[in-house]
């Protein structure tokens, strides 16, 4: 399951998503919307996609994840739209044999989802003004092997 | 040839509008679009050196080619998920 959505974002979709016979661990991220970004009020979130070209980096990055850790079910799901304090905004589920790959991979496909599926995040901070939010360095400074000119490979 | 152009997030803003069809030259490139966006608005060009593009669902280059029909989209830097 490789999903961007307006609904609600349940534990229960995605872990069935991934849940086997062979599993021996499932684990489960959720990312909340937080009501401060370093001591500023947040009021409430919004999040924009390009939802057929995120579900298929989405897609890419459960292939990377097979290819690494023989993992061969993941789902991540990411709502968008208005979301308000505490609201799940992604979900990422992970069903492996044992539970160490299971958290190694659902950490890299956090990390990964957060350089090449295009969604994008705006503040509403609690005074009314707006800010769409930029990447922090470690996200302009990583490699970009996507980005390679097919002319020069 | 034709080809759909789509505009997200800072760049939706910027330009006050989410798509549009374009009418290119044959042999097109993305460069093509980014220097006629670069008319309208000049402003634009600053972004460009953390923006991405995408052909088809794909992240492309400025040299990627264009053909008849292709969806193509300005990919400012993606800050999905959490921070934590």
């Amino acid at each position: 399951m490789f999903k961007i959505t307006t609904e609600v974002i349940t534990g229960a979709e995605v872990r069935e998503a991934v849940e086997g016979p062979d599993a021996g661990a499932v684990v489960l991220f959720f990312g909340t919307v937080r009501n401060n970004t370093d001591g500023r009020a947040v009021r409430c979130l919004e999040y924009e996609a390009y939802p057929p070209m995120a579900e298929k980096k989405m897609a890419e990055i459960a292939q990377e994840i097979s290819e690494k850790w023989g993992i061969p079910r993941v789902a991540m799901v990411h709502r968008v739209g208005k979301l308000e304090i505490g609201d799940v905004s992604v979900a990422v589920a992970v069903a492996s044999p044992h539970r160490k790959d299971g958290f190694e991979a659902c950490k890299y496909a956090m990390d990964r989802l957060k350089q090449i599926v295009p969604i994008w995040k705006r503040e509403i901070w609690a005074d009314g003004e707006t800010e769409w939010v930029k990447p922090d360095a470690v996200f302009f400074d990583a490699p970009k092997p996507h980005k390679t000119d097919p002319q020069t490979d | 040839m034709n080809v759909t152009v789509k505009y997200f997030a800072v760049c939706h803003e910027m330009l006050d509008r989410s798509e549009e069809e374009m009418d290119l030259p044959e042999g097109a490139t993305i460069k093509t679009i980014l220097k006629r966006l670069e008319e309208e608005w000049p402003e634009i060009a600053e972004f460009y050196e953390v923006m991405q593009m995408s052909v088809n669902w794909e992240y492309a280059t400025e040299n990627t080619e264009l053909s008849e029909g292709d969806e193509v989209a300005l990919i400012p830097p993606v800050t999905g998920g959490f921070d934590v």
